[in-house]
């Protein structure tokens, strides 16, 4: 437990140091994607409020993502998954080829799974939008992260918000008992570790246990 | 991705008056509709569409998926493919759209494809994808580097000497084959276009892909009546077993009376620059036995025009094997 949460303190800074790094390093860049109104958005958003928020073109948009309205102010070319990584700060949401052949930016709009890459963000005022950030925290895991942790269902964990996300709205969809139904239904999905067996067990554990 | 201008039309009809002002609905439109974007915004980050205005019209009252007075079905244009395929009336009635959808694409995207978007879905062919590379489809008179380049994937039938790109959906093979008609909103009012007058064969404009002209938005699609009795099946085969384009398919609807065939709709996925419907097959089949015999003629009839080109001539060989295999486990089942 405290080995965990130690790991945890590690893996926090790490991210914080790689945000507020990055914000430094290219904030003529990045301010192009930041919220008009980033303060208190997401943990650690403090360190990147941006003075200047003038986007030619920009349009004001208000997405709600976990249940919490997000005011922005965004490009119209900002796809639904740039908006949730850079904009909104939430990077569970992992980009793979951003061309819908990969499933690794997949999240749930309206409890539907769609992939946040070939989707613009404009198209999705009103709507509700959940990412993995959404599902359950570490404290209080979702079913399906806990099986994937318990099934060992990943190696590097790029894939993996991506996987979770298709595996918990294929609870809902119809699918087959047997493995096949459950692999095809996740072939949009892709681990280039090879993790597929662990995957399709810990969605079966879940499925099993209701 | 170029800077366009975001629009929400509040209806139809201020759509079709935007869209208007496009200077073609073909290839390099400069207005266009977003359905799902499946596509499009593929297309617009690979700077192969380049529009300067996008409609979204996913808030339009283009969604319903009804029963008609006549028993047909009445799909909206934005129905997602997900609500089509698994529609209870389309599972019972018309089983091979059902099972053509589910073998396409990825659960995702299919909870994001239009119905219309899949009826313009563009072709896989990487030249089209590759804005350094020549392509008459893309930039018409600059070439066809597929002819002499890679083809495994492309078109035996259909093809012309500027374009052999495949049409790569599933969705409207079965469409082909069950008689659907596009329903049309344009500049000038509404007009029903036959599913087989819909999409062009390249010929010597390959930019031209369907019947489309500036302003018009697909409303709805209609399908007849289901054949009663009809025996229906969606056979797809693919590098991969799912996820992936077909290299061959077929969608077949027959009707079997004793042991002979009266009825036949055969269309074909995977080798046509269009969704390929084979009146040659249907030729072959209707009135004959429903044997082995006879369901080998038909695959032969079907691909009698096909055209190879240096990667792709196994798909003919593949095309027949498909053709006869899902006319005898249809027939059985």
């Amino acid at each position: 437990m405290s080995d965990n949460s130690k790991l945890d303190q590690v893996n926090r800074s790490r991210r914080t140091f790689l945000k507020s790094t990055g914000t430094t390093a290219a904030a003529g860049m990045i301010s192009a994607y930041l919220p008009a109104h980033a303060s208190g958005a997401v943990e650690g958003a403090s360190e990147n409020e941006v003075t200047s928020t003038t986007i030619e073109g920009a349009v004001p948009i208000t997405l709600r993502i976990n249940g919490k309205d997000h005011k922005l102010n965004i490009d119209p070319r900002t796809t639904l998954l740039d908006c949730i990584r850079e904009t909104v700060t939430l990077t569970g949401t992992k980009k793979g080829c951003d061309h819908g052949q990969c499933g690794a930016c997949t999240v749930h709009v309206n409890g539907k799974r769609v992939l946040s890459c070939l989707n613009l963000a404009l198209m999705h005022d009103g709507n509700e939008i959940t990412t993995i950030e959404g599902l359950g925290t570490p404290e209080a895991m979702h079913p399906m992260q806990k099986a994937f942790l318990d099934c060992d269902g990943y190696q590097c964990g790029y894939c993996t918000s991506g996987q979770i996300m298709s595996a918990v709205a294929l609870l809902k969809e119809p699918c087959g008992p047997d493995d096949a139904a459950v692999k095809e239904l996740m072939s949009g999905n892709i681990c280039r570790c090879g993790a597929y067996a662990n995957i399709i067990a810990a969605i079966q554990q879940v499925r099993k246990n209701g | 991705m170029r800077i366009f201008e975001f629009i929400r039309p509040p209806d139809p009809a201020t759509a079709v008056a935007a869209a208007a002002q496009s200077k073609t609905a073909q290839q390099g439109a400069d207005v266009r509709f977003m359905g799902g974007g499946t596509t499009l915004i593929d297309l617009m980050k690979l700077n192969v569409e380049n529009p300067a205005r996008v409609l979204d019209i996913n808030r339009l009252p283009l969604n319903k998926i009804e029963v008609t007075p006549e028993g047909g079905l009445k799909i909206g244009a934005i129905a997602r493919n997900s609500d089509l395929a698994y529609h209870a009336k389309v599972q019972l009635d018309y089983a091979v759209l059902s099972q053509a959808i589910l073998q396409g694409a990825s659960a995702q995207i299919r909870n994001m494809a239009t119905v219309g978007g899949n009826l313009l879905q563009r072709t896989r062919c990487v030249y089209f994808r590759d804005i350094a590379m020549p392509c008459n489809k893309r930039k018409p008179g600059t070439g066809c580097p597929a002819i002499t380049g890679h083809n495994r994937t492309l078109a035996i039938l259909g093809t012309s000497e500027q374009c052999i790109a495949t049409n790569p959906s599933d969705m409207c093979v079965a469409m082909a084959a069950l008689e659907a008609t596009i329903h049309i909103q344009g500049p000038k009012g509404t007009r029903a276009v036959a599913f087989g007058d819909f999409h062009l064969l390249p010929g010597s404009a390959p930019q031209r892909e369907t019947v489309l002209e500036s302003g018009d938005l697909i409303t709805h699609v209609t399908l007849p009546p289901p054949i009663a009795g009809s025996k229906q099946l969606y056979l797809k085969l693919r590098d991969r077993a799912s996820y992936e384009f077909a290299l061959a398919s077929a969608a077949i609807v027959l009707t079997i009376a004793g042991s002979n065939i009266t009825q036949a709709r055969i269309a074909l996925g995977g080798v046509g620059t269009k969704p390929w419907r084979s009146p040659e097959a249907e030729a072959a089949l209707i009135g004959k036995a429903a044997n082995d015999v006879t369901f080998r003629q038909a695959a032969e009839a079907a691909v009698r025009n096909a055209k190879p080109q240096s990667e792709n001539g196994f798909k003919i060989e593949l095309a027949k094997r498909c053709l006869t295999h899902a006319l005898r486990t249809a027939a059985a089942g």
